[in-house]
């Protein structure tokens, strides 16, 4: 992960600190359990290597008890999505202001290869030696379906990665980062049909926020089939997308998102970089906000709490003991 | 009483005991109903005992008659009609009670007024009723108690306020993650009305997310808090197994019910000390302290934050659903006599370099605050290398960090308080030892058989894991030892174990508490 050497860097990661407005000691990297899950041992930071899936619980936790905390979840397809799905859907729905990196690499690795829940259908492992049955998960759309306010994607070696990180940091609130993985060892190439360097502009459809969804050099684009209510490949004629009818992409719009998230490959290029970011109130602040307000004017006084509600005086001269 | 509560709740009436039955309430359909072939009011099958019957639901409807209230509404005044008549038998105040409606009803005035009606006729009727028979009046005098202000308090309140008041004493703001269950939950309800005491509450979405949180929270400085029962303390072992590796403070109240599985939820039980002593993957030693009394809830409470936070490790604290939701009178402490245990946090490295786990004299490493400058570092749930916490799997290692996590634990035993007879004397003839809510049942028929000369004396155990530093000589000075337990024998094997003392058990695990009298079986039994 060439992009991530920088931040591991001691030298390189201060400049990359530094591009993100961000503190390394304010800075917590937590994690579950997978090969994604060694990553806050990369880091120069605070990190909390936790158990199975769960580090979405201990985030909540550690930044409602200091809100000031900059916090990375770092979890893979089996983590966030198998054994930690529920953590990850209600993080994602109560918006935890905190980014989460899920590496997706369609496998599980550290165990030695069984299939995950993103593999695709008819997988062959040691788990599944006639291959996979089951329908795949899609971090994406389970995320955004979640309640998530903050879509974004990538891969390992893509060199825009470090701006969708960027633009994750910069949101306030749950900020969802879903990075294909290629596991050299277990699952190796299986995103080469989009993320492999030859024919990658046909494949991969950057978004930009306020430009049109153009791919293929600009030759094809993406508009709205408004009599399916589906998205649609369209060809852009002399470089008049708009004649074309391409949408132009608002990272606002959450019902584009949604139709983006579902976008199928193959018949549709993979919508990479920012799918979606409409910031929305954060779970801390409002459990902050509201403990406050439920404080106003009332005392910490431990002695008047004890002696509360309806007591009665026992006098020297009573019955004795 | 109606036919099915006398068909549940006789048995334990002692003989000679008073049953007082609504003969309003035993129709065919309602005999029938509880099973019974003929009226028990009527076919001398209650002789062991007093009866009094008498059409206890006509008398209520007459009561509230002025209230305009459907029948159904009427005849749920009975219980404060039938109340009023114990107050009058006992000599009792009303107007607590009086209060306590007007203010329980206070959006409904004509319910208020109807209860108290009620309450007033079926005081009247004791009053004014020419009952010769069992209906008499008693004067009973208040109990001993010591000077000073008092009030009530349930197992489940005292634990709350025994936590704020141990994170006061701490110094530290408190972070409660819990999930209902019963009979768990008034924790969090009490816990969530009190944020101007720097509690923060949190409903998570199961239980490991509950206990995870409290982990992240106490990662981050503050005091972490979590609760719940048996299945959900099932939930929690691994990361309790987390807690114990990275070393962070943590208290878990489990209130017991009966299980397994999910049990006798609305039951008490204690079967799980193996659970709290033994029940974690890898060698995860972790101290338990059980609470006796609602009362006890509270010291018990202060307690186990002390332990957690002096020595970095997760503390369980044992109630059960008995003492959860039993009240009782309180003497409100004076917070003077409690000793701060102030944490202090590591904020700059020491002299020597900052090593995540150096060991203070009691074996605790340092609580950093992730925020903190310059102390940066990395910890989780792989084993760590002495002293740096680095990833570490070499055998020597792995060796020597679970000697320590063990000493530092055994350790706890030297801040605790010498293991003391409750009743009676060390190197009496019969020892009989509790822990939790038996305390009142074997307290008093310990009482009792000393009163018939036996050589009889109380242990009550406080601290389950680890135990008093005395404890063994203790128990060896006995000559005998039973061990009444909620379960089928759970410290009675501890004891074994530890002491090699020939502990013999004394089981009861019908959901139900020990009565006095099985007690003071149990202890002629032993003294055959």
């Amino acid at each position: 992960m060439p992009w991530m050497r920088g931040l591991c860097d001691p030298e390189g990661g201060a400049a990359h600190y530094a591009q993100l407005g961000a503190d390394p000691a304010k800075t917590v990297f937590i994690s579950g359990i997978g090969c994604s899950s060694r990553f806050p041992y990369y880091m120069e930071t605070y990190g909390f290597h936790t158990i199975h899936g769960r580090a979405p619980a201990f985030a909540t936790g550690l930044k409602l008890a200091n809100p000031e905390l900059d916090v990375w979840l770092v979890t893979g397809d089996g983590d966030g999505l198998s054994i930690g799905g529920n953590h990850t859907m209600h993080l994602l729905r109560r918006n935890l202001n905190c980014q989460i990196m899920l590496f997706n690499n369609e496998i599980y690795g550290l165990t030695k290869g069984q299939y995950s829940p993103t593999s695709r259908e008819g997988t062959t492992s040691p788990s599944t030696p006639y291959g996979s049955v089951d329908h795949p998960a899609r971090p994406a759309a389970f995320a955004l379906g979640s309640g998530a306010r903050f879509v974004g994607r990538g891969f390992d070696v893509s060199k825009n990665l470090p701006d969708v990180l960027k633009a994750a940091h910069a949101h306030q609130g749950a900020a969802f980062i879903e990075i294909f993985q290629n596991c050299i060892v277990y699952n190796k190439d299986v995103f080469e049909d989009f993320a492999a360097p030859k024919g990658a502009e046909d494949r991969q459809l950057w978004l930009e926020d306020g430009k049109p969804m153009l791919f293929a050099g600009d030759s094809k684009g993406i508009a709205l089939d408004r009599d399916a209510l589906t998205l649609k490949v369209v060809g852009v004629v002399d470089g008049d997308w708009e004649a074309a009818g391409v949408i132009v992409h608002d990272v606002t719009n959450r019902s584009v998102a949604h139709m983006l998230v579902e976008m199928p490959f193959g018949e549709f290029p993979m919508a990479l970089g920012v799918l979606y970011d409409d910031p929305k109130a954060t779970f801390e602040d409002a459990v902050v906000a509201q403990n406050k307000a439920a404080s106003e004017g009332k005392s910490a006084d431990l002695g008047k709490l004890l002696s509360k509600g309806q007591t009665w005086t026992v006098t020297e001269g009573g019955p004795e003991l | 009483m109606n036919p099915a509560a006398l068909k549940t709740n006789v048995p334990a009436l002692r003989e000679g005991g008073l049953i007082i039955a609504d003969s309003g309430e035993f129709s065919k359909r309602n005999l029938d109903k509880a099973k019974y072939d003929s009226n028990p009011l009527e076919d001398g099958s209650l002789a062991r005992w007093q009866l009094l019957a008498f059409d206890i639901s006509a008398l209520t409807i007459e009561a509230v008659k002025d209230f305009g209230l459907g029948n159904k509404d009427a005849l749920r005044c009975k219980n404060m009609w039938t109340l009023g008549l114990a107050l009058w038998m006992f000599d009792r105040d009303r107007q607590p009670l009086i209060d306590w409606l007007n203010a329980k009803f206070a959006k409904k005035p004509d319910i208020a007024a109807a209860n108290i009606a009620a309450l007033n006729a079926g005081h009247a009727y004791g009053e004014t009723a020419e009952l010769s028979g069992p209906l008499k009046q008693y004067h009973v005098e208040p109990a001993p108690a010591e000077a000073g202000l008092y009030r009530t308090v349930t197992g489940a309140e005292s634990i709350s306020l025994g936590l704020v008041a141990g994170a006061q004493l701490a110094g530290l703001p408190m972070f409660f993650g819990g999930y209902p269950i019963t009979p768990a939950s008034a924790i969090l309800h009490h816990l969530s009305r009190l944020k101007e005491y720097g509690i923060t509450t949190f409903q998570a979405e199961d239980e490991i997310a509950a206990i995870c949180a409290a982990i992240g929270a106490s990662y981050a400085g503050s005091l972490g808090v979590t609760s719940s029962s048996g299945p959900g303390i099932a939930l929690k072992g691994e990361a309790m197994g987390l807690a114990i590796m990275t070393e962070l403070p943590l208290v878990i109240v489990n209130s017991q019910r009966g299980g397994p599985s999910t049990g006798l939820p609305t039951k008490t039980e204690q079967s799980d000390l193996y659970q709290a002593v033994y029940g974690r993957n890898g060698d995860a030693p972790m101290p338990v302290i059980a609470a006796r009394s609602p009362v006890d809830c509270f010291d018990c409470a202060i307690e186990a934050v002390r332990i957690a936070t002096e020595y970095m490790t997760p503390v369980m604290l044992l109630t059960d659903g008995y003492i959860a939701n039993a009240a009782e009178p309180w003497k409100v402490p004076d917070l003077d006599g409690y000793k701060p245990f102030p944490v202090e946090f590591m904020n700059e490295a020491p002299e020597g370099g900052f090593m995540p786990y150096a060991r203070d004299n009691k074996l605790a490493r340092p609580w950093v605050k992730p925020g903190t400058p310059g102390l940066m570092h990395r910890i989780g749930g792989i084993e760590k290398a002495q002293d740096t916490g680095h990833i570490n799997y070499a055998p020597e290692n792995h060796q020597a960090m679970t000697d320590i996590r063990k000493a530092k634990v055994d350790g706890v035993a030297g801040s605790i308080p010498d293991q003391e007879v409750c009743l009676g004397q060390a190197g009496a003839k019969l020892a009989v030892v509790g822990w939790g809510s038996t305390f009142g049942p074997i307290h008093q028929a310990v009482k009792r058989a000393q009163r018939k000369g036996l050589d009889v004396a109380h242990v009550h155990i406080r601290h389950i894991w680890p135990t008093p530093a005395n404890l063994g000589d203790l128990l060896r000075s006995f000559d005998r030892i039973i061990v009444p337990e909620m379960n089928t024998g759970q410290l009675k094997t501890l004891l074994r174990d530890q002491f090699l003392v020939d502990a013999k058990p004394v089981n009861k695990v019908s959901g139900q508490p020990f009565t006095i009298a099985e007690m003071e079986a149990a202890i002629e039994e032993a003294l055959k």
